[in-house]
């Protein structure tokens, strides 16, 4: 049993620490799932909606012996009045040892973390990171690809509003990938360059796929956009994938997608559902990486 | 209580007023300056004396921007907490903002505050709201207002930000000749803002608050303070658009001011650090292009105050997601010590020029008539300060009732040491 601990972004952890989640998950794959953490409480509190998040968590936490527990809050009950931090104080007094939380508001797990005595465990909060998503999207790139040193990854789309983008950048970043960010000005700042070492930014889609090894794609993030007006049409003809424009990767590229997709608009269904796709990929290997992180953000490994 | 005679003796005077530097003991008397004279020449026989060897004697401190929450936010700040923080932060008078619950847009609410029953500290000046309820559609009573004893008018907290709106406002204030203060603020372009857009906004996922916001608004209004003759001051200008378009006015005649916070000059927004809400202000803290520009118009003259913009809040208030927590930080009583350690020790500012930010100038511009001078005749408001004394500013000492700073723990070089007001002693060390 060694000293629990939060996760709450991937910005500050060293390659050497995201390795060892990365090397749990691959021992969860490979073996039988253990009840390392029978017992435990976890807390599932999500105050945004989450398909494949929560299901991932809730399985990942329960092949390990856990209780859980979902709390589905909306930003709208916070307004009825009970603030974040005592919402997380009352989970901690009802015994959680751990709380995964979901928040539309940046930064909502570190006041959690400043708060409680438990771990806190990011599962995305508002556009600043989704560290479970960048662990196993490195882990699935991992399963494609010898290493991530020298890789061409590019992300399309709305990289402002995608706290996957930021859990990706600087996780990739750090093991020395080369990363492509592209997508138009109002989704794609400039400054989005300075993020890490080793980030470019793109606003033409064929130059960012031309040579790449790895394509993530992103939707736009409609509930986010804060009254800024995308046009549909132009988006479609400038930056989604088609197969047209994924043959300017590597031949042996493979495509990647944090979901939810919306079909039609950043990716063609045949590229969705074809032979370069890792997309459902992704979505299975995440229950692996969610026990990696539960066992060690739980002083058990 | 009729305050007796009190000498101030053995200090350094720095009177920008009256362009005065230098070996000079001063006696107060019946609320006013009535003797200004070398060391050990007064005439006049004191009741009491304050020794202010090695110390600065200057006008007392005037700190144009204040938020005191009373009426109406009496857990986060009253008149008697806020005007004691005032005082132990060196400042005799303090403008208070009209953004309280109920806004203060009556001569009946201005009265109350001014009410002896409120336990001010400090000379209490009321800026009135311009507009009805801060709504920015109709404007509120200026003549009786200015009887109640407002001195301004301004919607802080909120922009006038209808074209029409403000052209009335600058041209009735004028009429009384009282500036408009203008909390100067786009709103349309800072939607779920909460901090300063660039590289750390977009590290942080947090929506980002464009310079342009203020820009905008302060270009616009300077062409209607040249339309109306008006008097025009910019409330906590924080960026170099903004200031070059207030030096712009200035070459032109205008009868444009503006007042600088010292988060403002002191602080950049990448020390947001992991989303501390103590670091969360209206205007955001900017770029660093932006604090440079602010620190050479305070050290060339185009900047006119130094105002703090004191806006306390309780600690659940802050202790919260950053996007949901409310804008604002204390600073009454760390301005002397951000003034001396950033302005004067770090950037040479000359401590006369200190003076005319924190005195002279806030006089001038809100019109205080025989304060922020301390010439024969004028209020007996004097600030006494030892700018080289070190010390560690602890919020949770502070007079406020809030103790939402960012500068909670730092060390600071210069300190207040005594703060009279009306020839009382009010604050000492």
């Amino acid at each position: 049993m060694s000293r629990t601990r939060s996760l709450i972004e991937l910005e500050h952890l060293s390659a050497d620490e995201i390795a060892v989640f990365l090397k749990l998950a691959r021992r969860m794959q490979s073996g039988q799932p253990k009840p390392l953490l029978r017992g435990k409480r976890i807390a599932l509190l999500f105050y945004e909606a989450s398909t494949r998040t929560r299901v991932s968590f809730e399985f990942a936490a329960k092949l390990l012996g856990t209780h859980t527990s979902v709390i589905n809050a909306t930003a709208s009950s916070i307004e009825k009045g009970e603030s974040l931090v005592d919402t997380g104080k009352t989970l901690q007094a009802l015994g959680a040892d751990c709380i995964v939380v979901r928040h539309p508001s940046s930064g909502a797990p570190h006041v959690l973390n400043r708060n409680l005595q438990v771990p806190i465990i990011n599962a995305g909060d508002g556009m600043h990171e989704h560290p479970s998503q960048g662990l196993l999207d490195a882990y699935t790139i991992l399963r494609h690809k010898k290493s991530l040193k020298g890789l061409r990854i590019t992300m399309i789309g709305d990289i402002q509003h995608s706290r996957v983008v930021r859990s990706n950048v600087h996780l990739l970043s750090k093991f020395g990938a080369q990363i492509v960010l592209c997508g138009p000005p109002e989704l794609l700042p400039e400054h989005a360059g300075a993020l890490a070492p080793g980030v470019k930014v793109s606003r033409h889609i064929e130059e960012a796929t031309r040579k790449a090894d790895v394509v993530m794609m992103l939707r736009v993030q409609k509930e986010r956009l804060a009254g800024l007006r995308l046009d549909a049409n132009h988006y479609i003809a400038h930056y989604q994938l088609t197969p047209e424009r994924l043959k300017l990767a590597k031949s042996d590229a493979i495509v990647m997608h944090p979901g939810p997709m919306v079909r039609g608009m950043e990716i063609q269904s045949e590229i969705a559902d074809g032979p370069q796709s890792v997309i459902e990929e992704q979505v299975h290997n995440g229950v692996y990486v969610r026990m990696a992180i539960l066992s060690i953000c739980l002083g058990v490994q | 209580m009729r305050p007796g005679t009190l000498a101030i003796r053995n200090g350094l005077l720095i009177d920008p007023a009256e362009k005065l530097e230098g070996k000079y003991d001063v006696l107060l008397k019946d609320g006013r300056v009535i003797e200004v004279a070398p060391h050990g020449k007064l005439r006049g026989k004191a009741d009491e004396s304050f020794n202010a060897r090695s110390l600065i004697v200057a006008p007392g401190f005037i700190d144009i921007h204040v938020h005191l929450r009373e009426p109406g936010q009496t857990h986060k700040e009253t008149i008697a907490s806020g005007t004691m923080a005032a005082a132990a932060g060196g400042f005799t008078s303090v403008c208070t903002m009209p953004n309280t619950s109920p806004v203060n847009d009556s001569a009946e609410i201005t009265r109350w505050m001014l009410d002896p029953a409120r336990g001010a500290h400090v000379n209490v000046f009321p800026v009135a709201a311009a507009t009805l309820g801060s709504r920015g559609e109709q404007l509120t009573d200026f003549a009786a207002l200015k009887r109640a004893g407002a001195v301004a008018f301004s919607d802080d907290g909120k922009p006038i930000l209808d074209d029409k709106i403000m052209r009335q406002t600058l041209a009735a204030a004028s009429a009384l000749n009282m500036p408009v203060v203008q909390h100067a603020e786009d709103c349309r372009m800072t939607v779920g803002s909460a901090m300063n857009a660039g590289p750390t906004a977009f590290r942080l996922g947090l929506r980002g608050w464009p310079g342009e916001a203020e820009s905008s608004i302060v270009e616009r209004d300077i062409r209607l303070t040249a339309e109306t003759k008006g008097r025009y001051h910019v409330a906590h200008l924080s960026t170099a658009a903004a200031l070059r378009a207030v030096r712009k006015a200035k070459r032109d005649r205008l009868r444009v001011t503006c007042e600088i916070t010292p988060h403002h000059f002191t602080l950049l927004d990448e020390e947001v650090g992991l989303y501390d809400t103590n670091f969360k202000m209206n205007p955001p803290l900017r770029s660093r292009e932006d604090r440079e520009a602010l620190l050479a118009g305070l050290a060339d003259g185009a900047v006119d105050c130094v105002a703090t913009d004191h806006a306390p809040h309780a600690a659940h208030e802050k202790n919260q997601e950053f996007d949901r927590a409310p804008f604002g930080i204390t600073g009454l009583e760390t301005a002397l010590g951000l003034c001396i350690s950033v302005l004067h020790s770090r950037h040479n500012i000359p401590l006369q020029r200190i003076v005319e930010l924190l005195s002279t100038n806030p006089a001038r511009v809100m019109n205080l008539q025989g304060r922020g001078t301390l010439a024969v005749g004028a209020r007996a408001d004097v600030t006494i300060f030892d700018p080289a004394k070190k010390w560690t500013y602890h919020a949770a000492q502070s007079y406020s009732k809030s103790k939402n700073s960012p500068f909670d723990g730092r060390q600071l070089q210069g300190k207040v040491m005594a703060t009279v007001v009306g020839g009382v002693i009010k604050f000492r060390e």
